[in-house]
């Protein structure tokens, strides 16, 4: 059953990231959005397999939910209609697309080719938000305060990057 | 029997499938989709080896991840707006100002 569910969404999540990046019957960049959404649930999916039911419940809320209204709604702030299909340049697609096979075959490689880990496998681990949240704010106190320290710089630094006038 | 590798496996398909969309894309939009792909990724492989070393400091990680990626994409498309009002362009191989 598990395997089952790790094909469908491990298909889900490749398949979508395929057509945001090569999509044969659409240049429009919104449709390329609408499959980045796909691909979060699928990765969403991997991740509840994994027993990361928070980070799957994360992966909903701030990717599909929070990241993608952004991207949504730049894309028709800045109303692009003319994406028409350029002609690509052969040689740099077939050379992009072979340095990065190499790296991937290199990375796969590496992977099947390392010493198995000593843990003797997956034990049941409880990792709701619970003992998550334990961690997070009694070992990761600090970054945590850092990160929030972070968002508001960033607040900050849109609402005036946003300005009609930016002197 | 589905073990870590696999989750690797496709945690390497995801980055790579995210560097071609950086390399060969020109829409900065898109470009932009495929870094939070490539993000993506990591935080896969990051989870996955969280369960299999039965220690949650990877899932705490890929939170951090999470949250500076949606300040990253803030800042990134404002940043893009900005540029949109300037040049009306987005895509790369327009913008070539600092181009020798």
């Amino acid at each position: 059953m598990q395997d089952a569910l790790f094909l469908l969404f491990a298909l889900v999540t490749l398949v979508g990231a395929v057509l945001v990046v090569a999509n044969p019957f659409s240049r429009d960049p919104v449709a390329s959005a609408m499959f980045l959404v796909v691909t979060f649930i699928g990765l969403s999916g991997l991740f509840v397999l994994l027993g990361a039911f928070f980070l799957a419940a994360i992966q909903i809320l701030v990717y599909a939910g929070a990241v993608m209204v952004l991207f949504l709604f730049v894309l028709m702030l800045l109303n692009l209609r003319e994406e028409q299909r350029r002609k690509y340049s052969l040689v740099k697609g077939f050379l992009g697309t072979l340095l990065v096979g190499l790296l991937a075959s290199f990375l796969i490689g590496t992977i099947f080719g390392a010493p198995a880990l000593t843990v003797p496998g997956p034990a049941p681990m409880n990792a709701g938000a619970g003992p998550l949240g334990k961690m997070l704010f009694l070992h990761y106190l600090l970054p945590f305060e850092v990160v929030s320290i972070l968002l508001l710089v960033a607040i900050i630094g849109v609402v005036i990057l946003s300005k009609k006038d930016i002197r | 029997m589905i073990g870590l590798n696999h989750y690797l496996v496709i945690s390497v398909l995801l980055f790579s499938l995210g560097l071609l969309g950086v390399l060969l894309r020109r829409n900065l939009l898109i470009v932009y989709m495929s870094l939070e792909l490539m993000l993506n990724a990591a935080n896969l492989a990051l989870a996955a080896f969280s369960k299999y070393n039965q220690q949650l400091d990877g899932q705490i990680l890929v939170f951090f991840i999470v949250t500076v990626a949606a300040a990253e994409v803030a800042v990134g498309l404002a940043l893009m707006v900005a540029l949109f009002r300037l040049r009306q362009t987005v895509r790369v191989d327009e913008l070539n100002a600092m181009k020798l």
